[in-house]
C-alpha cells in the first residue's frame, strides 16, 4: 500500500498511469453513535417528548394531580377572550421588545464604535463595558431597584443635582418601571457589544481609506460602508432579541417582587406562563400559552427572515451556507 | 525666475509645516475627544457597581439617607451577612450545582461536537440543523412536561433537576465547540489516522488539547450560566430552604424582616464578586467565546 502511494505521488510517474484512489476512511459508526448518544438522549427526553406532550396538554385541563382531561380549544378561547392578564402580558412584552430591541442595537453599535477609536487602552475600556453583562441578574436587579429608589436612591439625587426637579419614581411608578428594566438591560449590553465590536473590526480599513480619498464625510462612510457591512450582525441580534424578549423573566420577576407591582406593569409573557403553571397549577392552560409563544416567535422570526434579502448584505454569501 | 521658484518653495514648505502641525493638533483633539467619551461611558457602566459597594459598607441608618460615601465604614456588614442569613449555605449550594453542571456540560458536549465537525457521515448536516433549531426553541415549550417528568421521579425539590440535564449536551456548547473544531486543519487528523491512532484517542489526545481555549470558554459559560441562573432553582428547589441557591436566597431577602437594605447590598456584592474575579482572570477566553458564537454563524 505504501509502495503504491509513493509511486502515485512520484513526479516521475509514467504517462497514462492513474493514481490509485485514496484509501477511503472507514466510517466508525459505533463511535459516532456513542458520541452522539448524550445529545440524542437529551433531544428525545428533554425536547421531543416534552414538545409532543405539551402540545397535547394544551388541549386539556390538567392540574398535575388528576390526569389530563380533554377540553378541545377551550384553553385558547379562554386566552384570547376571557383572560385579561394574557393581554396585559402580551402588551407589555410587545412594548418592551419594540422599544428595547432597537435601543439595544443602537447602543451596542455606539459603544462598539467608540471602542474602535482609541489607539491605546482599548482593552481596559472593553473590560469595563463588558463587565456588567456578567453580573447575576438577581443581584443586578436588586441593585437597580435600590439605587433607583426615589426616596433614598442615589440616582434621583444625582438627577436633582443636575436640575431635574421631579425625577421619575422608576420602579415604583407603572409608567416608568419598564424604563427601569430597559436601563438595566442597556447596562448589561456587554455581550451584544462584543459581537458588534468583532463585526466593526472586520470591516476592511481600505474601504474607509478609499472613501476618505473620495472626500466622504464621517457620516457618509458610516452610512454607506459600516452600516451595510454590519447588517448581518444587526439581523442576528434582532432575531435573538425577539426570541429573548418573549422569555424575559428574571429581572421583571425580581423587580416586581421588590416593589410590589400591583398594576402589573412588569408582568410579561413568560411571567404569565410561570404564574399559570406553578402558582395556579393550570398545566394545560400554561402549555397552551407556551405554544402560542412558540407560534408568535416563529412568525416574528419568519417575518424578519423574509425581509432579510432586502436589507442584509452578506459579503461572503449567505449565513447558512 | 529662479528667485520666484525659491520663494515659492519656501512658501510651500511653510505651508506643509503648518499643515502637519494642524494635522497633529487635530489628531490630539480627536484623541482627547475619544478618551473623554470613553471615560464618561466607563463611569456610567461602573457607577451601579460602585454604588453597590458603597452602600454595602454603610450602616443601616445611613443607607436610608441619600449619602454617597460610607461614614463610618461598616466593614462588619461583611461578617454580619453570614450570621443574619444562611449565606454560606447558599454559596456552597450554588457552587455545587454550578460545578456539577459545568462538568456535565463539558463531558457531554465535546463528543457530539467532535463527531459533528471532524468526521464525515450521512445525516451530519441534518443533525446539525436540528441542533441549531433547538437552540432557538423557547424553553417554556418544554418546561412543563420536563417538570412533570422530574416530579414523577420524585426529584423535586432536589439538585438533580438542575444537574442531570447538563449531562445530556447543551446545544449552545456543542455549537461553539464545533465552530472551533472545524477550524483545526484536517491534516492533523489524517496524519494520526495513518499512524493507526483510534478515533477516540485522536479526539482525546490530539483535538481536545488543541481546543483548550474553546473548552475553557464553554466551561466558563456553563459555570456562569448556572451561577447566575434563577429560573431553574425557582422551579425545582424553592420548597426546601436547605437547598436554596444565592439567587433564590437573595430574592427572598426582602421577606426576611430582620435583614436591612444595606445588608442586601452586601449580599449582592458577595454574589457578584466571584463572577467578576473569574472574569478578570479569563476575559480573553470570554470575549473570544462570545465572538465565536456571534459572527461565524
Amino acid at each position: 500500500m505504501s509502495q503504491a502511494r509513493v509511486i502515485a505521488t512520484s513526479p516521475f510517474k509514467k504517462k497514462g498511469e492513474v493514481a490509485p484512489p485514496r484509501k477511503k476512511l472507514k466510517v466508525p459508526r459505533l463511535f459516532i453513535f456513542l458520541c452522539m448518544s448524550p445529545w440524542l438522549f437529551g433531544i428525545v427526553f428533554f425536547t421531543a417528548y416534552p414538545m409532543v406532550s405539551s402540545f397535547y396538554q394544551s388541549f386539556t385541563k390538567f392540574n398535575l394531580i388528576e390526569s389530563p382531561q380533554w377540553i378541545g380549544l377551550d384553553n385558547f378561547h379562554r386566552m384570547f377572550f376571557e383572560d385579561d392578564d394574557f393581554w396585559q402580558a402580551l402588551k407589555n412584552t410587545i412594548w418592551i421588545s419594540v422599544i428595547s430591541i432597537p435601543l439595544r442595537i443602537a447602543f451596542a453599535m455606539f459603544t462598539a464604535w467608540v471602542l474602535t477609536k482609541p489607539k491605546r487602552g482599548r482593552n481596559i475600556y472593553r473590560t469595563i463595558f463588558f463587565l456588567p453583562s456578567m453580573v447575576p441578574a438577581v443581584a443586578a436587579t436588586m441593585a437597580f431597584t435600590y439605587i433607583f429608589n426615589p426616596a433614598y436612591g442615589p440616582i434621583n439625587r444625582m438627577l436633582e443635582a443636575i436640575g431635574i426637579k421631579e425625577p421619575p419614581f422608576w420602579f415604583l411608578d407603572p409608567k416608568w418601571s419598564k424604563w427601569g428594566l430597559i436601563l438595566l438591560g442597556l447596562w448589561g449590553i456587554g455581550d451584544t457589544m462584543i459581537i458588534f465590536l468583532a463585526g466593526l473590526l472586520d470591516v476592511p480599513t481600505s474601504l474607509y481609506e478609499a472613501a476618505s480619498l473620495e472626500g466622504a464625510s464621517a457620516w457618509q462612510s458610516f452610512r454607506y460602508i459600516t452600516l451595510p457591512l454590519m447588517t448581518p450582525v444587526i439581523f442576528f441580534s434582532t432575531v435573538t432579541g425577539v426570541i429573548g424578549s418573549f422569555q424575559y423573566f428574571t429581572q421583571a420577576y425580581v423587580a416586581s417582587g421588590q416593589v410590589n407591582d400591583y398594576s402589573h406593569s412588569m408582568y410579561f409573557y413568560a411571567t404569565h406562563i410561570y404564574y399559570s403553571a406553578f402558582r395556579a397549577y393550570e398545566m394545560g392552560y400554561a402549555s397552551a400559552l407556551a405554544w402560542v409563544l412558540l407560534v408568535i416567535t416563529l412568525l416574528c422570526t419568519l417575518v424578519i427572515l423574509k425581509t432579510q434579502k432586502r436589507w442584509v448584505h452578506y459579503p461572503n454569501g449567505s449565513l447558512f451556507k | 525666475m529662479s528667485t520666484m521658484t525659491l520663494e515659492n518653495r519656501e512658501k510651500l514648505e511653510a505651508q506643509s509645516l503648518q499643515a502637519r502641525r494642524k494635522k497633529r493638533w487635530n489628531n490630539f483633539l480627536h484623541m482627547v475627544g475619544n478618551h473623554s467619551l470613553l471615560i464618561a461611558l466607563s463611569a456610567i457602566f461602573i457607577m451601579p457597581l460602585y454604588l453597590v459597594i458603597v452602600l454595602s459598607l454603610m450602616s443601616k441608618g445611613q443607607a436610608e439617607t441619600r449619602s454617597l460615601w460610607p461614614h463610618p465604614f461598616v466593614w462588619s456588614n461583611y461578617v454580619t451577612v453570614f450570621t443574619a442569613v444562611p449565606f454560606l449555605k447558599w454559596t456552597l449550594n450554588t457552587l455545587f450545582v454550578a460545578l456539577m453542571g459545568t462538568i456535565g456540560t463539558v463531558v457531554s458536549s465535546v463528543p457530539p461536537a467532535y463527531v459533528l465537525s471532524r468526521l464525515q457521515w450521512k445525516g451530519r448536516q441534518t443533525t446539525f440543523i436540528i441542533l441549531l433549531s433547538t437552540m432557538m426553541l423557547p424553553g417554556q415549550v418544554t418546561m412543563i412536561p420536563v417538570y412533570i417528568i422530574f416530579s414523577r421521579l420524585h426529584w423535586i425539590p432536589s439538585f438533580l433537576p438542575l444537574i442531570v440535564p447538563s449531562f445530556f449536551s447543551s446545544a449552545f456548547s456543542v455549537f461553539l465547540l464545533r465552530q472551533f473544531f472545524t477550524s483545526i486543519p484536517d491534516e492533523i487528523s489524517d496524519a494520526a489516522r495513518i499512524d493507526g491512532c483510534s478515533e477516540f484517542k485522536l479526539m482525546m489526545k490530539i483535538i481536545v488539547p488543541l481546543a483548550k481555549p474553546a473548552i475553557m470558554a464553554i466551561a466558563l459559560f456553563a459555570f456562569l450560566g448556572s451561577w447566575n441562573d434563577f429560573f431553574g432553582p425557582l422551579l425545582y428547589i424553592v420548597e426546601n430552604e436547605d437547598l436554596w441557591t444565592l439567587g433564590i436566597g437573595l430574592n427572598a431577602f426582602q421577606g426576611i424582616h430582620h435583614v436591612d437594605k444595606n445588608m442586601m447590598m452586601t449580599a449582592s456584592a458577595l454574589f457578584m464578586a466571584p463572577v467578576i474575579i473569574i472574569f478578570f482572570f479569563s476575559q480573553k477566553v470570554f470575549i473570544e467565546g462570545v465572538t465565536l458564537t456571534g459572527v461565524k454563524g
